[in-house]
């Protein structure tokens, strides 16, 4: 046993309304600079829809992730060290900046300079890639809530999937469609198939917190990353000439903050936690031969941080106290291991992503209620998770590569606290049967209903910080110790180097908008007068 | 004259090379990058690129086979003058219309891109000047002679170029050579001068630990960075 911990979410998308907060929000902190104009580290997709990149989950052509080779082994789908090696004077399998979508801005300027005359004047979009006026025809969530899904819905390689399986049960008819959102930030997988494809040694896995990043410094544009995921989850700053991607908001994460699209996340649907898993067994869960076992197979890999043997191999392998009792709280590792009710985003790819997703109930519950049936009443909400609208064979596709019976369980648990709780609301006497139906105790059910419905901030983010011994220097400012002027970069040293514009060395510019503690009280106090 | 050009430029090219090298690593790794604007266009760079880039490593595995192995080495193997010339004649040939048409494909293809165009930097038009001076006048030189067994570089470029590791440069012996190969030499030794300073650079971050390293790389926060502080020195803790 080599345990090692891992920082990792779990995004609730019963509650998730699509508002986009946590794009937006990760843009202005991440990819708001030039070569990043089409980049979003977090997005948030309608499903069913293409996703962004387009068709992102088609691997036929995209070729991302691991696949068994005839031995049974991991390989990874774009081709092994030597392919890679003699290819790498092009990529074939790079998705164009238009697959993501061309960015644009507004020619604002014409609004104010606009000679006199009897036309209102207007600002016409212009293309970020060459200057040039352009038509819009794509952006990251143009299907947005079923946007076009009649001409484009088709397209969505889940609902070929589906269709394959099942067929005619995702239609687009507007009576008959189903949706949800799905926002989606960097995997942070235990097997990631984008470090294995880098050739220059530039992307690497954090040991302390699982966190995976790209040395900017050691990046030399080979772009096998971006092919290498099968998320497309890792961009090419098309400035700078290097990869970037999600960075899980290391900075905050190392003093105890929730990442910024969870800290931002109006829903509040998103949850952060330790899990300790077997770096060990990674591998040969990952080379389990039926792709519909690998959810188990990696659930496997975790490990309980209430079983003391683990808490001493953890002690051993250097994991800090705060971050084994971290593992003890966690919400991830609750909503993960203990209920169950969370299910990773395709699994198939074999990566062993670490951002978890609890289904959708509650297109489910709505259709009920539609009907004129009581959409809480635990007998119809059985019946109606097999037979309704939102098919279980397309939620399949995404989170357990088909197998329908992860995600049947999930909704049922997810429909019998429901039903449980709306008893207890209304004083009536819960019937026992209900959660035992789904193997659960009802405190059990309780806990569980705290935790997704109550949502306490403490409850929802519980992050060791990554420096207790060093905790002073940490709160009181992350302002470098020197002059901001002094650093290459800084105000003053202006001008453009001799490679260009994005050369040279830069440090990101650390500054911290308020105190930690003011932060935090402002952010959990119940009363006003508190913060 | 003739000692500047083949005694002194060569080693000022070197030195230009090397400590340009030195200093991007120790001051500019961040820009060191292919600059790739395949996510602009790419369909004429998936078959230009590998055409280029194959044609331009035979070349340079050509100018290292004819510059450094000594004729007395090739014939010692039973290989004859006149095989050896066949061979690089058209071995040369081939590779050098090889890196030609590929970078012409993608010198078009830059200019006729507009984000590809716009993304291209002065530094680059200066290199592309040099880079694709060096290959057509290479190609001339070694065309323009195709009697018997084409221009005898053997017997004096070669030897100059292997005296100039003896530090002992035999420039007389460039004094005969057509003018086409003194040009073509002339800006083959600034382009090597440019190298470190252009996106030529990549050329020397070739990955070739890829193929042993493991593929999943852990590594950990620099503790110099942000972290705990190391232990004070002490008594060692009880229990360790």
């Amino acid at each position: 046993m080599r345990p090692m911990a891992q920082v990792a979410m779990v995004m609730n998308l019963d509650k998730c309304i699509g508002c986009h907060t946590c794009s937006v929000t990760c843009k202005q902190a991440w990819t708001n600079r030039r070569g990043m104009e089409y980049v979003w580290f977090n997005n948030v997709e309608t499903r069913p829809g293409q996703g962004y990149p387009r068709r992102y989950e088609d691997q036929e052509r995209w070729r991302g992730g691991w696949e068994l080779n005839r031995r049974g082994a991991l390989k990874l789908k774009a081709g092994g060290r030597f392919r890679k090696l003699a290819g790498i004077f092009s990529n074939p399998r790079l998705p164009e900046i238009k697959d993501y979508y061309e960015p644009w801005t507004y020619d604002y300027k014409n609004l104010t300079d606009a000679p006199l005359g009897t036309d209102y004047p207007v600002a016409r979009p212009v293309s970020q890639l060459d200057g040039k006026p352009m038509k819009i025809g794509w952006s990251s969530n143009w299907d947005d809530s079923l946007g076009g899904a009649p001409a484009y819905g088709d397209l969505d390689p889940m609902v070929e999937r589906t269709r394959q399986q099942a067929s005619e049960k995702v239609r687009f008819a507007y009576e008959e469609t189903f949706m949800f959102y799905l926002p989606r930030i960097c995997e942070h997988c235990l097997n990631p198939s984008c470090v294995a494809s880098c050739p220059s040694g530039a992307m690497y896995k954090r040991a302390e917190d699982g966190i995976v990043l790209v040395d900017q410094d050691r990046c030399r544009g080979w772009r096998m990353c971006v092919t290498g995921c099968p998320y497309k989850k890792v961009y090419f700053n098309h400035r700078t000439g290097k990869a970037e991607k999600c960075t899980f908001c290391y900075p905050r994460i190392e003093v105890g903050q929730p990442t910024v699209c969870s800290e931002t996340c109006v829903g509040r649907l998103r949850y952060l936690g330790v899990v300790l898993y077997d770096a060990d067994k990674v591998t040969e869960a990952a080379e389990t031969p039926d792709e519909r076992d690998l959810y188990e197979a990696q659930l496997g890999v975790f490990l309980d941080p209430e079983d003391a043997e683990v808490r001493r191999a953890a002690e051993e392998a250097g994991i800090p106290f705060d971050w084994i009792e971290a593992a003890r709280r966690s919400p991830v590792h609750a909503l993960v291991s203990k209920y169950r009710v969370a299910l990773p985003l395709h699994p198939e790819y074999r990566t062993m992503p670490m951002v978890w997703y609890i289904p959708p109930l509650s297109p489910v519950v709505d259709a009920l209620t539609e009907t004129g049936h009581d959409g809480e009443d635990a007998d119809n909400l059985f019946g109606a998770i097999d037979t309704l609208r939102i098919p279980l064979e397309y939620l399949a596709e995404l989170f357990t590569a088909g197998d329908t019976g992860p995600v049947r369980a999930s909704l049922e648990k997810l429909a019998a606290m429901r039903a449980h709780m709306r008893s207890v609301n209304l004083g009536e006497d819960p019937d026992p049967a209900v959660c035992a139906g789904v193997g659960m105790r009802p405190e059990e059910v309780e806990e569980m209903y705290r935790l997704l419905a109550i949502a306490k901030y403490e409850e929802r983010y519980v992050i060791p910080t990554a420096a207790v011994g060093d905790a002073h220097r940490l709160e009181a400012s992350a302002l470098p110790d020197t002059c901001s002027l002094d650093t290459d970069g800084g105000p003053g040293m202006g001008g453009d180097g001799p490679f260009g514009q994005d050369s040279g060395r830069r440090r990101l510019p650390l500054v911290p908008v308020e105190n930690f503690h003011i932060l935090r009280r402002r952010q959990t106090a119940d009363d006003e007068r508190e913060v | 004259m003739n000692v500047f050009l083949w005694g002194v430029l060569p080693y000022a090219a070197f030195a230009l090379l090397i400590a340009g090298l030195i200093w991007r690593h120790r001051y500019d790794r961040f820009g060191w990058t292919t600059r790739s604007s395949q996510v602009y266009e790419s369909k004429l760079l998936n078959i230009a690129s590998p055409v280029f880039h194959y044609g331009i490593l035979f070349v340079l595995a050509g100018h290292l086979i004819g510059l450094f192995v000594p004729a007395s080495w090739t014939q010692a193997i039973g290989v004859s003058e006149h095989a050896y010339h066949l061979f690089s004649l058209y071995g040369g040939t081939l590779a050098g219309v090889l890196a030609v048409a590929g970078i012409g494909i993608l010198i078009y293809r830059r200019r006729t891109n507009a984000p590809v165009f716009r993304a291209t930097t002065a530094n680059d038009k200066v290199m592309y000047v040099f880079l694709l001076g060096a290959l057509l006048l290479g190609m001339i030189a070694k065309l323009s002679d195709t009697s018997g067994n084409g221009y005898d570089y053997r017997s004096t470029i070669a030897p100059w170029a292997r005296s100039l590791f003896t530090l002992n440069p035999k420039t007389e012996l460039m004094e005969g050579v057509p003018v086409l190969y003194h040009v073509h030499a002339v800006v083959g030794m600034v382009l090597i001068a440019l190298v470190p300073y252009t996106r030529l650079v990549h050329m020397f971050s070739a990955p070739l630990q890829y193929l042993t390293r493991p593929y999943v790389v852990y590594r950990s926060r620099d503790p110099r960075q942000l972290g705990p502080r190391p232990d004070r020195r002490g008594w060692e803790r009880a229990g360790s």
